[in-house]
């Protein structure tokens, strides 16, 4: 195992210090008096920017020459089932790592004034749900892994049933169910795997093993039950929108920016590697699958009048797209596929945060009650059209770049997949700028006549998006660089499963022969 | 003929706790204040715990055996006792049945069950089975001017009444069939002989089945657990969902894994059904109770259904599963009634699920609480419902029992949906009614402690785990 990883070299341990310090400013926020709701948000403030800054060392620290876990931390926890606490990062999880500490600032930014009942108990949750989001991100241990991925289930939970909309407890409830009943196949398929690896939850030694095929095939699907689910793919798509629709501004940030990366990410950190030979078996299903969800997503949006669930939709879409490129199993394709996880949440939590801003001042999320807002909020319209051109996949935009990559790896995959998805983007560009000419253009509306523009605090939520937006839309090697070696070792793996009892079973032919 | 006394030493714990139930029925003749009963119950429980530490071994030649499993049962019966004593001072006041029998009892009932864990031979066996439910009749039935208390304990009888016959009868057949009732002597004899195709002996691990089943809740025999649950004092049902059960489970263990070992086959391919069959009821029955002691009942069913998977599996590491899983069940049990408890004041029976409505506004802490027994019901990790599930999940598939397994997370996933009912009025609705809550120092301290040991369990399990190990080593 000491080959795969690079023990942590900072002079603090970096990834534990990005899990914990949020459980410390929840914990402090505990034992505050309820009546102090600006303390109360200061420290989750002061919390969550603590926690990007000292998550910054990651992104330039990082050793981009190298597919190892990085990072990493190993302490022994539980010893009578030989589980340990140990985490890492490599190309793959780093930047979902930054992603985290950054939508945390953001989601308690966004809530500062529209939360006002139980604030205590929300800046707990969120403050919670960073530290699971962050510790599923960095596992290396089966066990702790499922402990935050499921734990993350609580905070959220409470998020969405609590501070959310008309219908929050049907979505709330169905977001946990959906999830929950995935999430114990894959605990069956990680025990199984444990007591068939020798007793290990370790990933990067069950990683080195090779396992039978049906074997292969059961835990596939195992995983793929948990995984489907957070993605979401199609058909087990149908919580999200419930989800993102009924959350708060900040739940629907997360869920977008996020926990749905969980899904994807877990593709590619365990079933790729651990099941090779079945992913390449699996491939035209899923491909099939993805495709369905871009463009079941792209139409479905087509015909909402509900503003978050239009883009709730639309992440039924994009997600397709991730998924699209991380089974066309080519470097293209997989790097698209993970920079458009990167790409999706910063858009994606980017367009929530503002449908927040207009929520706060109209509370209503119907798309016929919007118009002429271009002329009422100008500065806010500017921003808005921005994170539609990156939903649209526009050219110097960070979806350009990871949308283009997809379709690329799409097409050398399979010409007939590629070219489905590209009517994705096509009907994409239609539902997006068609809501922003609902909603920005033609006569004002009465019922948002008047409303003010942005403040201070809502633009400072924007801008670091805006930025990212611009960053990886005009030089995205800043950021593909990360996954360059990480990719092609995954690939390499991959491609190169099946291969060794191939060749072990055409020397020891030869020798009968 | 000589007389000689047995070896006394093996079984101080239970004739310390006799001689403290004595005590207790004594005392209560002087004193007119009851909670002096109390601390003197949970003084001598503390007393009788420390005695657990010394020599262990056999006496009364075979018949009664103090061993590391018997002696993890025992502690998972005193944590009962002292938990439930403490939420009961404040509650049964409110209820107006504060006498001093009330402790007595309790004690008695918990003095059968380590008996019962101890048993060597099935009418010593027979014998603790038997102290332990009398007394557990009269509890659920302590409240006696309430009707839905008198209906529990009558039913609680008649049915415990049956079942016991059940037990009696499959004890005659097995004497019948190998002149002993001793249980290492019953497995020899069935070796010897050859005996494991015999058809009467089959049908007395059936009776046997059938009476066991009866005391751990587990369908078709669990028709009594909802009635008796509502019915009984909310102390009471606390503590008969974790110490009956615990030494059903403890009873089940030793008869099935020692006696019936060669016909392991027979009463595998019984208790397999029959555990799926508890989690579908417990889990699909407990989704429409709308009164919560209802819905725990069936909750404690499921949970049954969950624990007999370390039955099935039928070696020394399921076992370690099932004590574990038990321990950890006490814990998180007996905390969600601390809640329900509180709730119960002067006027306000406070058992419906719509009590809890909006209770994180008017008691946060109460309401933060429960939602951690809630989670950890339900088996969400960092929580000590998970490791007990996880451990018993590993055993099982490790036994090559994957099915079962994957059987049992489905119904898990189901079950989080009444759990999370609560959580769900508690903390997404608003309050209807005003609920004052009976708070007490000593529910407090049950509250701690259940919430200390759920996340500590949960997040650093090595020490309980390796307690049940060590326990059933050499079993």
């Amino acid at each position: 195992m000491e080959h795969q990883v690079i023990m942590n070299q900072l002079n603090y341990p970096i990834l534990s210090t990005l899990i914990f310090l949020p459980v410390l400013g929840a914990l402090l926020i505990l034992i505050l008096r309820r009546s102090w709701e600006l303390l109360t948000k200061s420290i989750a403030l002061a919390t969550s920017i603590a926690t990007f800054l000292l998550s910054i060392p990651l992104f330039t620290e990082f050793d981009k020459t190298t597919h190892k876990m990085q990072y990493a931390e190993l302490h022994s926890w539980i010893p009578n089932w030989n589980i340990n606490y140990f985490i890492g990062v490599d190309g793959i999880s780093i930047l979902l790592v930054l992603l985290s500490t950054l939508t945390a600032i953001l989601c308690v930014l966004i809530s500062w004034e529209s939360i006002t009942k139980k604030v205590k108990e929300f800046y707990i949750a969120i403050l919670l749900t960073t530290s699971f989001m962050i510790g599923v991100f960095c596992s290396l241990d089966f066990f702790l892994f499922y402990l935050f991925w499921e734990a993350m289930l609580i905070p959220m939970f409470l998020i969405i049933g609590v501070w959310g909309g008309p219908n929050r407890i049907y979505a709330a409830i169905k977001f946990f169910l959906y999830t929950l009943v995935g999430s114990v196949l894959m605990l069956v398929g990680i025990i199984v795997l444990y007591f068939y690896a020798g007793k290990t939850f370790n990933i990067l030694d069950l990683m080195t093993g090779s396992y039978p095929y049906t074997m292969q095939m059961w835990l596939f699907w195992a995983f793929f039950a948990a995984f489907a689910v957070k993605v979401p793919m199609w058909p087990v798509h149908t919580w999200l929108p419930d989800a993102h629709t009924e959350a708060p501004t900040a739940g629907s940030v997360i869920l977008a920016a996020i926990l749905i990366k969980m899904g994807a990410y877990g593709f590619l950190r365990f079933s790729l590697p651990l099941f090779p030979e079945a992913a390449k078996a699996m491939t035209p299903v899923m491909l099939t699958l993805s495709v369905i969800a871009i463009i079941y997503g792209a139409v479905i949006c087509l015909a909402q009048t509900d503003l978050k669930r239009l883009i709730a939709y639309s992440s039924v879409s994009h997600m397709g797209f991730v998924t699209l490129g991380i089974f066309a199993l080519n470097t293209q394709g997989m790097e698209g596929g993970i920079l458009q996880m990167i790409n999706h949440g910063i858009v994606t939590g980017a367009l929530f945060l503002s449908v927040g801003i207009v929520y706060d001042r109209t509370h209503t999320r119907k798309i016929a009650d919007y118009g002429g807002l271009a002329t009422v909020m100008p500065i806010y319209a500017a921003f808005f059209m921005v994170f539609t051109l990156a939903a649209v996949g526009l050219p110097a935009t960070n979806g350009f770049i990871g949308e283009f990559l997809i379709l690329l790896g799409g097409f050398t995959k399979s010409k007939l997949a590629g070219v489905l998805a590209s009517t994705g983007i096509i009907i994409g560009a239609g539902y997006m700028l068609w809501l922003y000419q609902r909603i920005f253009f033609m006569e004002v509306n009465p019922k948002v006549a008047g409303l003010p523009d942005m403040d201070i605090r809502e633009a400072i939520t924007l801008i670091p998006l805006i930025i990212l937006v611009l960053w990886i839309g005009v030089y995205p090697n800043a950021f593909l660089s990360f996954m360059h070696v990480t990719v092609a070792h995954l690939l390499e793996r991959v491609s190169s499963a099946g291969m060794q009892e191939a060749a072990a079973a055409k020397a020891i032919m030869e020798v009968i022969r | 003929m000589n007389f000689q006394l047995p070896d006394l030493i093996p079984m101080r714990p239970e004739l310390m706790m006799t001689a403290l139930a004595l005590i207790v029925i004594l005392v209560d003749l002087f004193v007119k204040k009851k909670e002096v009963m109390a601390v003197i119950s949970m003084a001598g429980v503390a007393l009788v715990g420390l005695s657990l530490l010394g020599p262990r071994g056999e006496t009364f030649g075979t018949m009664f055996i103090s061993d590391g499993y018997s002696t993890f049962f025992k502690l998972i019966f005193f944590i009962n006792v002292i938990l439930t004593i403490l939420i009961s001072i404040k509650y049964i006041s409110v209820e107006r049945v504060n006498y001093g029998e009330y402790y007595g009892l309790i004690l008695f009932s918990t003095i059968g069950m380590m008996i019962m864990a101890s048993a060597g031979d099935l009418i010593v066996l027979y014998l603790g089975l038997e102290l332990m439910a009398l007394s557990t009749y009269i509890l659920a039935g302590f409240i006696r001017q309430d009707v839905k208390s008198n209906e529990a304990a009558m039913k609680y009888f008649l049915l415990g009444a049956f079942s016991s016959g059940f037990l009696l009868y499959g004890i005659s057949l097995v004497y019948g069939l190998t002149g002993t009732t001793d249980l290492k002597a019953i497995a020899s004899f069935i070796g010897e002989r050859g005996l494991s195709d015999n058809l009467s002996l089959l049908l007395s691990v059936i009776f046997l089945t059938v009476a066991f089943g009866f005391k751990i809740a587990a369908a078709p025999f669990h028709m009594w657990a909802p009635d008796v649950y509502e019915g009984a004092p909310t102390s009471i049902t606390a503590f008969m969902s974790v110490g009956p059960k615990a030494a059903g489970f403890a009873v089940l263990g030793r008869v099935f894994l020692v006696a019936f070992a060669s016909v392991k086959v027979d009463w595998v391919a019984i208790l397999i059904p029959l555990s799926i069959l508890t989690m579908a009821v417990g889990n699909i029955v407990a989704l429409s109770q709308t009164n919560i002691k209802r819905m725990l009942a069936y909750s404690s069913i499921a949970h049954a259904g969950y624990a007999l998977l370390g039955i099935i599996v039928a070696n020394n590491e399921g076992l370690a599963s099932m004590m574990n899983y038990l321990m950890i069940y006490a814990f998180m049990n007996i905390g969600a009634f601390a809640v329900i408890v509180m709730l119960r004041s002067e006027g306000f029976r406070g058992d419906s699920i719509y009590d809890y409505e909006g209770l994180a506004k008017t008691h946060p802490l109460a309401a933060a609480l429960m939602l951690i027994f809630m989670f950890s019901l339900t088996g969400i990790p960092p929580t000590a419902g998970f490791i007990g599930k996880l451990y018993i999940f590993m055993a099982a598939i490790n036994a090559g029992y994957t099915w079962l397994v994957i059987v049992a997370v489905l119904f898990s996933a189901i079950s989080a949906y009444f759990y999370l009912r609560i959580v769900m009025y508690m903390y997404m609705r608003d309050p209807k009614t005003t609920v004052t809550l009976t708070t007490s120092f000593s529910s407090g301290v049950v509250l701690a402690v259940t919430t200390a040991a759920v996340l500590i369990i949960g997040v650093f399990p090595t020490a309980l785990v390796e307690f049940a190990k060590a326990a059933v080593k050499g079993f």
